[in-house]
């Protein structure tokens, strides 16, 4: 492990050019291992992928008796595993789970960002007793592992809350697609502390001159929130948002305690799960249904990669 | 074709649903307080106006009003949180001293059961290994190839090579990995990518996920070829926040590559490092999706969630299911009161 290029200041890249020969070769060599290991831990972590994106367009006896690697000696090229696992009702009907998805991950994402800023907002710049404690609170949640709320989460959708003998609420009794609603209720209270977490730390550092600005100039908190707040935190709030999509879409867990299994309302996560543990060796589906679950997180994390860093950065390294 | 359009139209409705019920809440909340300090900000002026044109001293300004504001700002995080997280987890800890059905107190039986029965004690001890192993390879190879690539020529390319896992979903990373582990008898040519480089090189195929504690090992690939992008992530960035007159300084007295890396590099981001190593140690202590899809908890590979997941949800035994919770949660607890500690002796430091 010869770790050669750590850090060098752009300003002596010029440098490099006067240095002695010596030196110079030696700078290539290390150059050359680190450039060398780089390629081997990226060809590990890469070709697994690749390996399923080709087996996915190879006719199911292809997958089934022949390595994906003999497709460059001998490539054929077929969609049907697509459009069986997509709309074939035996083998996948995974259109049906894709707009399920959809359906779950769509609210489950909106509705934290919006409480979150909310109180994100109330904790930074609104004063009131109590603030820091509910603060302290809020961020303490984050450690609660979800497990420890979805026995008692069940019961409450399933028999509502009665305390002695007298229901205080009843349940919620919900079939059908209706259950989506369990979803993004579990989704969102679970997303609500590191969401209030992260957004606090963008918002709680805009400029103080400026809230006080628009304080003295008479704008409510509602105001400020909208019109000055939430323009400025915007990227704060697209990097939280594809962290909650990510997260959500694939999620198997939470779907899989308060979806159900059914087409009705169960992602394509829980289908995937099940098609791997009842069709294990069905390759060709397994493959293809694979690479539908994960285009679209796909498309969204390499278009707003950027955000997503920079959330990722902010929520872990600032503390 | 099974997939039939009009049947998926209840879904669409219910997404629509859920979408106005999001404009309501929201805007209805924004409105509400945008429309009622306007009303009583009006009211009070015209009080003021009329009581200095009586020459009466002006009314006390109402104190409550900013409070009332952080109120309705709050009310709907902290109202889905008590329900959706607070009163569960009390009444999770509340459960795991009651029997299966939550009907007797039975003490610390659950407890005890966990660490009696030699298949959950094996669960434990699985945890354990996840736990030592992910965080530290996660980490060791994300910092390599944080140092490797920084500053390289195709440094942003490289990196997303590393990256993508992370978008990809457990349950996608483990059919991956099932498929480069896929079995065929030897005679056979084999599909799966490590069984034809073992044939490859003269061996015999093996079936991979069968073998305890082999599967097990196989399986934290797959949870560290998740995390290394993360890793990678933090630490390159913390690299990359090194002053660079320390980095320079000590190329001027002459350290080798091996010392900067030990004595500047790695000093330097220790912060990140420990963050880093938190994380993903948290997220490997509540590893469910991958055991389940890979193996489905079968042969010796099952975790503490996993088995929580079973106890509870499929075999109807909530005791025991939420003693596995709150034991989840007893084991988080320290480690983020170390990442507490620790950042508070940074911000001091």
């Amino acid at each position: 492990m010869t770790t050669a290029t750590p850090t060098v200041p752009t300003g002596t890249q010029k440098i490099t050019k006067r240095e002695g020969p010596a030196r110079r070769v030696r700078r290539r060599l290390n150059t050359r291992t680190a450039t060398a290991v780089s390629i081997v831990i990226a060809i590990v972590w890469t070709i697994p992928t690749f390996g399923l994106f080709i087996s996915s367009f190879r006719p199911e006896d292809q997958i089934k008796s022949t390595g994906w690697w003999t497709f460059f000696r001998d490539p054929q090229f077929t969609l049907q595993n697509y459009e069986d696992v997509l709309f074939g009702g035996s083998s996948g009907q995974l259109a049906s789970y894709f707009i399920n998805s959809l359906a779950i991950t769509i609210p489950s994402v909106l509705f934290p960002l919006a409480f979150a800023s909310l109180a994100a907002y109330a904790l930074a710049w609104i004063n009131f007793r109590g603030r820091d404690w509910i603060y302290i609170g809020i961020f303490a949640l984050q450690i609660v592992p979800l497990q420890m709320a979805l026995v008692p989460l069940l019961r409450f959708f399933s028999t509502g809350v009665s305390l002695g003998g007298v229901t205080v609420l009843p349940a919620w009794d919900l079939d059908g697609s209706q259950r989506f609603a369990q979803v993004w209720f579990a989704h969102t209270c679970f997303a609500l502390p590191l969401a209030v977490f992260l957004l606090h730390n963008f918002i709680s550092q805009l400029p103080k001159d400026l809230m006080e600005a628009a304080r003295v100039d008479g704008a409510t908190h509602p105001k400020i929130f909208r019109t000055i707040v939430l323009p400025l935190v915007t990227p704060a709030l697209a990097a939280f948002g594809i962290f909650q999509f990510l997260w959500v879409w694939n999620d198997l867990l939470v779907a899989l305690i308060f979806a159900g299994g059914n087409d009705e309302v169960a992602p394509l996560t829980v289908r995937l799960a099940e098609l791997a543990g009842t069709r294990g060796n069905e390759w060709q589906r397994l493959t293809a249904g694979a690479f539908v679950s994960i285009v679209v997180p796909l498309i969204v994390f390499l278009s707003l990669q950027r955000y997503f860093v920079r959330g990722l950065l902010a929520g872990s390294v600032k503390g | 074709m099974d997939f039939d359009l009009a049947a998926e139209q209840p879904k669409l409705l219910m997404l629509m649903y859920g979408l106005l019920a999001f404009v309501l809440v929201v805007g209805g909340l924004l409105l509400l307080l945008d429309v009622v300090p306007t009303a009583v900000a009006r009211r009070r002026e015209a009080q003021l106006v009329a009581a200095s044109a009586s020459g009466a001293p002006p009314p006390r300004r109402p104190r409550q009003r900013e409070g009332l504001f952080a109120l309705f700002f709050l009310l709907p995080t902290v109202l889905l949180l008590l329900i959706g997280l607070v009163v569960p987890a009390l009444r999770t800890i509340l459960l795991s001293l009651m029997d299966r059905r939550s009907e007797n107190f039975v003490g610390l039986d659950n407890y005890v059961w966990m660490f009696a029965d030699d298949s959950i004690f094996r669960v434990l001890l699985n945890t354990l290994t996840w736990v030592l192993l992910v965080p530290l390879a996660a980490t060791a190879i994300g910092l390599t190839y944080a140092v490797m690539v920084d500053r390289a020529r195709f440094e942003r390319f490289a990196k997303s090579l590393i990256f993508l896992p992370m978008a990809i979903s457990f349950v996608g990373a483990a059919i991956i990995w099932r498929f480069v582990y896929a079995f065929r008898g030897a005679e056979q040519e084999q599909i799966g990518l490590l069984n034809q480089i073992v044939v490859g090189l003269g061996g015999e195929p093996r079936q991979w996920l069968l073998d305890s504690p082999l599967n097990t090992l196989l399986l934290i690939v797959i949870m560290v070829w998740i995390q290394a992008g993360f890793a990678m992530v933090i630490l390159s960035a913390a690299i990359k926040a090194i002053p660079a007159d320390i980095v320079e300084a000590a190329r001027l007295d002459g350290v080798s590559p091996w010392q900067m890396f030990w004595q500047i590099t790695l000093p330097s981001i220790r912060p990140a490092l420990i963050v880093v190593v938190v994380t993903i140690t948290i997220a490997t202590l509540k590893v469910f999706d991958i055991v389940r899809t890979a193996t489905n908890g079968n042969y010796e590979t099952s975790v503490i969630a996993n088995e929580m997941y079973n106890q509870a949800f499929r075999y109807g035994e909530d005791g025991r299911g939420s003693a596995l919770a709150v034991f989840l949660f007893i084991l988080v607890v320290p480690i983020v009161i170390y990442q507490i500690r620790n950042l508070r002796q940074q911000r001091e430091g």
